[in-house]
């Protein structure tokens, strides 16, 4: 499903080169739950975003359901990031002035769907994490659980291969965060492949696997 | 896609429309000026074409520079419409007078000629007749005044059968003209009588020989035939000189009226245009501040699977939208602005020119997404992990 080889990725900070990957190596099964917890500067981000396809490593090889990603154009980067991916952000980035629906649509006007089956694909998502009331609120109209709930429908609504959670609980409540990490466990009862990134071990601990990065570097850990 | 794009961009637009609107305005103003000015020019063109067009597009004047010592005659041009190329041929010389009825007096512009020149200038009586070959032949002091004339010197116009004087020598009112309509909204009335040719050689010192005449052909069809058979019997006539005459065509004069007014329209009109440019520049630039403003935006879209192009046409569109929304208001206002001028001015034929309406149009969506497109792009080539960073 994922298999990252090799990849590094550095960033440049003035004249001072930052390892945020050096060499590391994954590999993610289908409908697996994974956890990756690191410090803040680890280098989880990056992975992120390079998991997410939303940059590429400068080497090593990362291939997503088999394909090799760096040979991609923007064009379809954006594409894969459409079909395959949903990502899940810490502080929610849906659009401020679009309601809860017209957010939860936006994946599937960009997938050039027909209105009719775009309205029902909205319904169910909304259905699912149990916010179908509230389809035309915007977003500073809800909470911030009530916002992640969307934000996870706009991401399960495209049925992506990899649901990718960046921080997911990090702006939320004990009792809130609760509530969105049961609705991820839902999710991969489904069957679905979910990816958290976490600095907080008690959130990881809720996957099945946890991947720990350190100064770049990726180990397994026994949970 | 398209229309995706077009709810997008109206969304956006309306959810600031404060913004909107001022930036708006310069486009509102740029199409405002552009319509309005093009089609009040084109009104006054169509005004003033109109007033030479109802003198008649069938005629010729002819203005003789070398007689070669043979002096024209009145008589030798009067024969003219004799051939079949034309239907009337007149001379004409003009004078300024005094003219003086019993108790008023002023300057009048008279004009020496012979019967045909009524119908070649599409004069209309109102009372009386107009002037006979018998009073050429017979140099008869006899006048036709202008009902404006008529009006200054004896405050009614049924003064036939009158006496009036000019520079001192009587002469007999034998016809007045029918009032002109006012066609052109110009105020041009002045006092103006009609006598024999013989007459105002006697009268004036200047007049002599026929310098000057005026040739009708039998319609506007006509007229080459007749222009060409005209130099031919003036070459004949003088010796073969073309530099001794000039054979002004009527049609001519309102082709050079045309072009005239044509540039006219095009010089307002570009300067209309650059106000538009200035409105579009506008354009530019708020959307380069929304663009920065809605860098997380642009970050998510990218993020859930927006490419380069799509970002580009919702911003292009965006700029489009607001271009041509600028353009149709600018449009109502102009319509409404030509229908009150329409009203207030009801001797011109003002109306709304659909060719500016189009120039309009297409340059503001031109300047929409041209101005539009640096911004555009600028949003577009966002990478996803920095536009979704930018706080």
């Amino acid at each position: 499903m994922i298999c990252l080889k090799d990849v590094c990725k550095t960033y440049w900070m003035g004249a001072e080169a930052v390892h945020a990957l050096d060499h590391a190596s994954m590999e993610i099964s289908q409908g697996e739950y994974v956890s990756i917890v690191g410090p803040s500067g680890s280098g989880k981000s990056t992975m992120m975003n390079i998991i997410g396809c939303l940059d590429l490593p400068d080497e090593g090889e990362y291939l997503l359901d088999g394909q090799p990603i760096q040979g991609y154009t923007e064009k379809e980067l954006a594409r894969i990031r459409n079909q395959k991916i949903g990502f899940v952000f810490q502080s929610f980035f849906l659009i401020p002035k679009m309601t809860a629906e017209e957010n939860v649509e936006l994946p599937l006007i960009y997938r050039r769907l027909p209105a009719s089956e775009r309205k029902r694909l909205v319904k169910e998502a909304m259905e699912q994490v149990g916010l179908d009331g509230r389809m035309q609120h915007k977003p500073n109209e809800l909470s911030g659980g009530q916002q992640q709930r969307v934000a996870i429908a706009r991401a399960l609504v495209t049925s992506p291969s990899l649901f990718l959670a960046d921080e997911p609980t990090g702006a939320l409540d004990s009792h809130t965060s609760e509530e969105i990490m049961d609705l991820f466990h839902e999710l991969h009862e489904r069957g679905n492949t979910i990816v958290v990134i976490t600095h907080d071990e008690s959130v990881a601990n809720l996957a099945e696997r946890k991947i720990r990065i350190k100064d770049g570097q990726v180990s397994e850990v026994a949970i | 896609m398209i229309f995706q794009s077009f709810k997008m961009a109206w969304k956006s637009i309306a959810s600031s429309k404060m913004r909107s609107f001022l930036t708006m305005l310069g486009i509102i103003i740029g199409v405002f000026s552009l319509v309005v000015l093009v089609s009040l020019v084109n009104g006054a063109t169509s005004s003033i074409t109109d007033t030479i067009s109802s003198i008649g597009t069938n005629l010729l004047t002819v203005t003789i520079s070398d007689d070669k010592d043979r002096p024209f005659r009145w008589d030798e041009v009067t024969a003219l419409a004799d051939s079949e190329e034309f239907a009337e041929a007149a001379p004409s010389a003009n004078a300024n007078v005094t003219a003086k009825n019993k108790t008023a007096s002023g300057s009048l512009s008279v004009t020496g000629t012979t019967p045909g020149y009524a119908s070649i200038q599409g004069l209309e009586l109102g009372s009386g007749r107009f002037l006979k070959k018998a009073d050429v032949e017979n140099h008869t002091y006899v006048a036709v005044i202008n009902a404006y004339t008529a009006e200054e010197l004896f405050g009614t116009a049924n003064v036939t059968g009158e006496t009036i004087s000019l520079n001192g020598i009587r002469f007999q009112i034998v016809g007045v003209l029918a009032e002109e309509e006012s066609t052109s909204g110009f105020n041009m009335e002045r006092m103006e009588a009609y006598i024999p040719y013989t007459t105002l050689m006697r009268l004036s010192d200047s007049v002599k020989d026929v310098t000057s005449f005026f040739v009708s052909s039998e319609d506007e069809n006509s007229m080459d035939t007749a222009e060409n058979r005209l130099t031919q019997l003036l070459l004949e006539r003088l010796d073969s000189d073309s530099d001794a005459f000039s054979i002004q065509n009527q049609s001519e004069i309102m082709e050079t009226m045309t072009s005239v007014t044509d540039t006219l329209s095009i010089l307002l009109g570009g300067i209309a245009a650059i106000s538009l440019i200035v409105g579009g520049i506008g354009i530019m630039n708020i959307m380069l501040v929304s663009v920065t403003e809605r860098t997380r935006e642009i970050g998510i879209r990218k993020a859930i699977g927006a490419s380069y192009g799509t970002i580009l046409t919702q911003f292009l569109i965006e700029a489009l939208v607001i271009s041509l929304i600028g353009c149709l208001i600018g449009i109502g206002i102009s319509w409404l602005a030509i229908l009150v001028v329409a009203q207030l001015l009801p001797d011109y034929s003002f109306s709304l020119s659909m060719g500016a309406v189009w120039v309009a149009v297409g340059f503001s969506a031109l300047i929409g997404v041209g101005f539009g497109s640096y911004p555009a792009s600028k949003a577009a080539r966002k990478k996803p992990i920095d536009a979704l960073q930018f706080t």
